[in-house]
């Protein structure tokens, strides 16, 4: 079931939690609403599952209107970041609940409500687990219960709310590689909240980064990892380094650094940021061109794959650089030594927005 | 994790423990304080109450006054704890659950009845509708008696115990949040389904505490019982007005043998209460480990 959101706007008190907001989630999606708490992506969602109300704009499932429909009657499965499982009822019992509850012309019989639960419990890779209360599950096998739980009901949409924000961080990846797979296999129209953009970006089909209430870019994850269409994108999205300076007729002079920036071509002495990846800045012994730029080693950090390297500039200001192990140890750099550093890869924002 | 937390508060219990003396006195202390304001005299109401030998007792207890004491007591209790039950449960879910204007005067109402005397709130009824009262007059025309009736003794004790319930369940219902609700909605539950196999599971030793206590209370109010009450003899006399009369008449083994009914009610309702308490506990710790 596709879902199309129509100028959404919601305010608690004084506080505007969504501004007019548009999305359009076509059938079959696995779709990541990502960004910081506070900026509405949770109030996004439970005004889809209808558990929230929207002061203005419309809710559509499949093309119909669907703003003032019950939550009963939407037929979202909801998954809760603390699970919300029936603390009182088995694990049976809370994924055989949605179908207990059915009117009883349409509920399914006793041996029919078995066979789906337990076709579930295998699913979810817990069939031994039927009898236990949710007091005696760990986290991720809570959501997984939970999860089965709203798929019982066949729900035409999947909702999730940060599933894995409670989860430790083991877990947490191994659930979310699950729910990929799981996707794949079932094809639900799915939308998932998260501030992690590493789960956004390996999990979700498309990435929508929201920001202050407002949709700030929607694509999929390279098109928003690789091309940020603003400032707060580019921010959110992996480490980054700013550079304030000016930007003059298509050449941007950032501290000591000379930047060819073609996008800005009719830009006339405005200040503008560079944002730079930290692993789009290559190290030096010699500079190479007029983007090089001259610097001091401050700290070096050599665990794991990526070697992490404080650089202090000229001017004082520290940028974080990563370089992938075999380039740091050709390098053989240490604390205190003169090398230069140079972007490889950035983006100039005129300065009207502000982050 | 849990074994080694709980290692380590043994720990830290030693270490900063008091020296054993002063650990006896301190204990030595509270139960001699316990032992004399209160086993004392609940043994000394059950000593006096079987002064002259059981059949006494017995015979006091079945004095025509005394028993239909015993029968308005219960009525009260009867038909107040189901209302306050019901308003307690509906208050408390209003205040837990959703968030809306006047929220916390509500909250502050509900602890009205604990905050005023008994006999002011007594006579609020004797005010509203008593003869010289703002209803009075138009109740006395169409022959309904309120005050020095029973309608008025259940009112008065609906009025002393309706905080009991709600204040039982509220902070039980919020500590709880609302997410199992919201869960259950998005099942396809209705209202009514959501109340009955998710919230009423999780609250129902909350209410039962509030209950035992709504009830302990509403058999033994005295104070506002005794203003809308008139004291005529077996007929709008409770137990505790019943006890008062016989002691002010010198009949002392009698007054006591009535009193020791009061007693026995406040026994079970502790061992009631206890087990509730623990409960509770139980469910709430389920709750914690949950987040």
């Amino acid at each position: 079931m596709s879902i199309e959101i129509e100028g959404i706007s919601k305010n608690f008190g004084a506080f505007a939690a969504l501004s007019n907001v548009d999305l359009k989630v076509p059938s079959g999606e696995l779709v990541a609403l990502l960004g910081p708490s506070g900026s509405g992506k949770t109030t996004l969602l439970r005004i889809i599952a209808g558990l929230e109300s929207p002061d203005s704009g419309r809710v559509l499932f499949n093309g119909e209107e669907a703003t003032q429909r019950q939550v009963q009657e939407r037929q979202v499965g909801f998954v809760f970041q603390h699970y919300a499982l029936f603390r009182h009822m088995t694990v049976f019992d809370n994924i055989a609940f949605g179908l207990t509850v059915k009117p009883k012309k349409s509920r399914p019989s006793r041996e029919e409500i078995r066979d789906k639960v337990h076709t579930l419990l295998k699913l979810i890779q817990l069939e031994q687990l039927a009898d236990r209360y949710p007091g005696q599950l760990s986290g991720g096998q809570r959501q997984r219960v939970a999860l089965a739980r709203a798929l019982a009901v066949e729900p035409q949409v999947l909702l999730l709310d940060e599933p894995f924000g409670a989860l430790d961080a083991k877990v947490r990846l191994e659930l979310r590689r699950w729910l990929r797979r799981l996707h794949d296999e079932i094809h639900v129209t799915s939308v998932f909240v998260t501030h992690d953009q590493e789960e956004a970006l390996e999990v979700a089909d498309r990435i929508v980064v929201m920001n202050q209430g407002r949709i700030e870019q929607q694509g999929t994850p390279s098109e928003v990892y690789d091309h940020p269409a603003t400032p707060f994108v580019f921010d959110f999205l992996g480490n980054v380094n700013l550079f304030q300076g000016r930007v003059h007729e298509g050449t941007a002079q950032m501290g000591g650094m000379r930047l060819s920036s073609p996008e800005h071509a009719t830009a006339n002495d405005v200040p503008a940021v560079a944002y730079i990846r930290s692993h789009d800045i290559a190290i030096d012994r010699v500079p190479i061109d007029a983007s090089s730029i001259s610097a001091e080693v401050g700290y070096l950090l050599s665990v794991g794959p990526l070697v992490r390297i404080d650089l202090v500039l000229a001017g004082g200001e520290t940028i974080e650089v990563n370089l992938p192990r075999e380039e740091a140890d050709r390098l053989k750099l240490s604390v205190g030594e003169k090398v230069f550093a140079r972007p490889r890869k950035m983006r100039v924002f005129v300065d009207d927005y502000q982050i | 994790m849990h074994v080694a937390k709980h290692n380590n508060q043994v720990k830290t219990g030693e270490s900063v423990s008091e020296p054993a003396w002063v650990r006896c006195l301190l204990i030595t202390i509270a139960l001699g304080f316990l032992a004399l304001f209160l086993l004392l005299p609940l043994a000394a109401v059950f000593v006096q109450a079987l002064d002259k030998g059981w059949e006494a007792y017995l015979a006091a207890l079945h004095e025509p006054d005394t028993l239909s004491a015993i029968w308005l007591t219960l009525l009260t209790a009867t038909f107040c704890v189901p209302i306050n039950l019901f308003f307690g449960v509906v208050a408390a879910w209003a205040i837990a659950k959703f968030s809306f204007p006047g929220k916390s005067l509500l909250i502050t109402l509900i602890d009205l009845p604990f905050s005023v005397s008994p006999v002011v709130s007594g006579l609020i009824y004797v005010l509203i509708f008593g003869l010289q009262g703002w209803l009075g007059p138009w109740l006395q025309d169409h022959d309904i008696k309120i005050i020095f009736a029973v309608p008025g003794i259940v009112l008065a004790t609906i009025f002393v115990t309706f905080p009991f319930v709600a204040r039982e369940l509220i902070p039980l219902m919020e500590s709880q949040g609302r997410d199992e609700e919201e869960a259950a909605l998005t099942l396809g539950a209705s209202g009514l389904q959501t109340f009955f196999r998710v919230t009423f599971p999780n609250i129902k030793w909350g209410i039962l505490y509030g209950v035992i206590l709504c009830n302990a209370r509403a058999m033994g109010e005295f104070g506002a019982v005794s203003v809308v009450s008139g004291h005529v003899r077996g007929s709008t006399n409770t137990i505790p007005l019943q006890v008062e009369i016989l002691y002010n008449e010198y009949s002392y083994a009698a007054a006591f043998a009535v009193a020791s009914l009061l007693a026995l009610l406040a026994l079970v309702t502790l061992v009631i209460k206890t087990v509730a308490e623990w409960k509770i506990q139980q469910t709430l710790s389920v709750t914690e480990s949950e987040r």
